[in-house]
């Protein structure tokens, strides 16, 4: 054994080194656990450089944003004080401090009015794997955040969370192929699907029979069914649908992730909303009466059960209506031909005569 | 004319084993995981550098010991995994436990010093990294994951490209006795 190990040294400890990590993914498949301590740690050691290396990126950004607005601001300065035209320079001001608005602002503002209680966050990296849309946010436990809470921005759904440390979370991109969201169209309510990541480009919404009404430029939103999503957020626009062979072939562009990812909101209690196309649950809806058959008020109805006529029905009974008026009896070759071009009343010439006398025993009205 | 043994050429590779300090040994790693954390937040296409990948084939060949790849590999591995947390813990690891190996295993029968060496195995390792990866979470996870080879080869090629001024900067970073 010893002669063994020192001839085959490296292949031994390659062998125990395959073996013990083999080991670990046997364990962590048949439990279904996570070897947490060791991403406790490995979190615990890039997280901080991590954000140091992102406050020195916000630093080093702000000053020389502002350096350039400054320089700006200073030329401007000189070209309107050249032409003293003070409404200009308001404008201006007015027009910078609209551009340059931060976008936590906005965030700001859609938390105060949002009826779901939200925590805004900051990304502070990725996920190694390179094919997995993984951010990591600088929210942990310590903010109550817990893992499966919704992840969405002003503009829409961004992801949820799947990994909670004490003060990161990891975050589960829309993108991704694992995601998933129960979402409905916005234009037409009862057109439910499922919002699927595909990696990279658009999502789709799968499970869309090629029955329901879903066109290129619909929104979807969040149906609220997932009991992750709040009912009512966006969740992506239609650019492609098509019927396929298992149901319809929807692909969207993803609305809450289009403007990058800086900062977002996790969603700490959920208030579902209402779509905004809906109409309320309980509403009447009006229906006209359904419509007699074309100027045959005093035919005869076909026998169907009081089924609609269709254009042969009504051509049938209008020439029996003249063939009638005009005495005359089908199939036989005894009376002549109709004349078709009458109408049937006018054709009558029973019509033009008084009515006769009631017969004996009866009474007129 | 006088032969050389090749005793003495096996002799002459080991004596070029090249040290780092600790420092290098554990900040380079943690530098390259840590560009892949934070790096393609910003600049997208640059998530397909795999520079842990690439550092771990560096210090497995400056070490020219197959041991010394393995337990680097599978620190760097295993870091990466913790890192990912839609996996479970072990597939980079194995995956770069293997690169580790083998790249030590080939620094001591072949001379890697040069550029051309470097990038053919740059190249190689890239590949069988992600060959060795996606079999991985095939067989392992049962995860209906498709390799693109093209797509590999293009990356594996851009790379090589990057570990070559990159394994050039490291060199500088050596013991010099």
């Amino acid at each position: 054994m010893e002669f063994f190990l020192n001839r085959y040294r490296n292949l031994s400890v390659l062998l125990v080194a395959i073996l013990a990590q083999l080991g670990l993914l046997a364990y962590q498949s048949r439990t279904g656990q996570d070897v947490r301590l060791i991403r406790v740690w490995a979190v615990a050691a890039v997280t901080p450089m991590a954000r140091i290396l992102e406050a020195g990126r916000g630093s080093t950004s702000h000053f020389f944003r502002d350096y350039f607005v400054l320089l700006g601001v200073r030329e401007e300065n000189r070209r309107l004080k050249a032409e003293l035209d003070r409404k200009e320079l308001d404008n201006q001001y007015l027009r910078e401090q609209l551009s340059t608005a931060d976008r936590a602002k906005s965030l700001s503002i859609f938390q105060q009015s949002s009826k779901s209680t939200t925590l805004a966050a900051h990304v502070i990296g990725n996920s190694t794997d390179t094919e997995a849309h993984v951010i990591l946010v600088d929210r942990g436990s310590n903010d109550r955040v817990q893992k499966g809470m919704a992840v969405i921005t002003p503009e829409g759904i961004v992801g949820k969370v799947i990994n909670v440390f004490s003060s990161v979370s990891y975050i589960l991109s829309v993108e991704d192929p694992n995601f998933a969201a129960s979402v409905v169209s916005e234009k037409h309510p009862s057109v439910h699907g499922t919002l699927k990541g595909h990696g990279t480009g658009p999502v789709s919404i799968d499970y869309v029979q090629n029955e329901e009404m879903v066109d290129p430029g619909d929104r979807f939103v969040a149906s609220g069914e997932d009991l992750i999503f709040p009912r009512g957020t966006p969740a992506c626009q239609v650019t492609v649908a098509r019927d396929g062979r298992k149901g319809k072939e929807i692909y969207a562009i993803p609305s809450g992730i289009q403007n990058g990812l800086d900062d977002v909101l996790i969603v700490i209690e959920g208030v579902h909303g209402t779509i905004p196309n809906a109409p309320p649950a309980d509403q009447t809806v009006h229906l006209l009466e359904p419509p007699g058959p074309d100027g045959l008020a005093d035919t005869e109805v076909p026998a169907q059960g009081g089924a609609r006529l269709t254009d042969l029905d009504r051509d049938v009974q209008n020439t029996r209506a003249i063939g009638a008026a005009q005495h005359h009896t089908f199939g036989s070759k005894d009376s002549p031909a109709p004349n078709y071009n009458l109408p049937p009343t006018a054709s009558k010439p029973d019509d033009a005569k008084p009515a006769p006398s009631p017969a004996p025993g009866t009474q007129s009205p | 004319m006088t032969e050389t043994p090749a005793a003495f050429h096996e002799s002459a590779r080991k004596d070029r084993v090249s040290k780092f300090n600790w420092i290098s040994l554990v900040g380079i790693p943690l530098a390259a995981i840590l560009f892949q954390v934070y790096v393609p937040r910003f600049v997208t296409y640059l998530s397909y550098l795999e520079l842990p990948l690439l550092v771990t084939v560096y210090f497995s060949l400056a070490r020219r010991s197959p041991i010394t790849g393995v337990l680097f590999g599978m620190c760097v591995g295993l870091a990466q995994d913790s890192l990912s947390p839609q996996h479970p813990l072990g597939m980079f690891g194995i995956a770069k436990t293997l690169v580790g190996y083998f790249a030590g295993y080939v620094s001591q029968r072949f001379e890697v010093e040069n550029s051309g060496v470097r990038l053919v195995l740059a190249f190689f390792f890239y590949f069988f990294h992600q060959f060795f990866y996606w079999f991985l979470r095939s067989a392992l996870l049962s995860e209906a994951v498709s390799l693109e080879l093209g797509q590999t080869i293009v990356l594996a090629a851009l790379n090589a490209a990057v570990a070559v001024p990159l394994f050039r900067v490291l060199d500088k970073l050596r013991i010099t006795e």
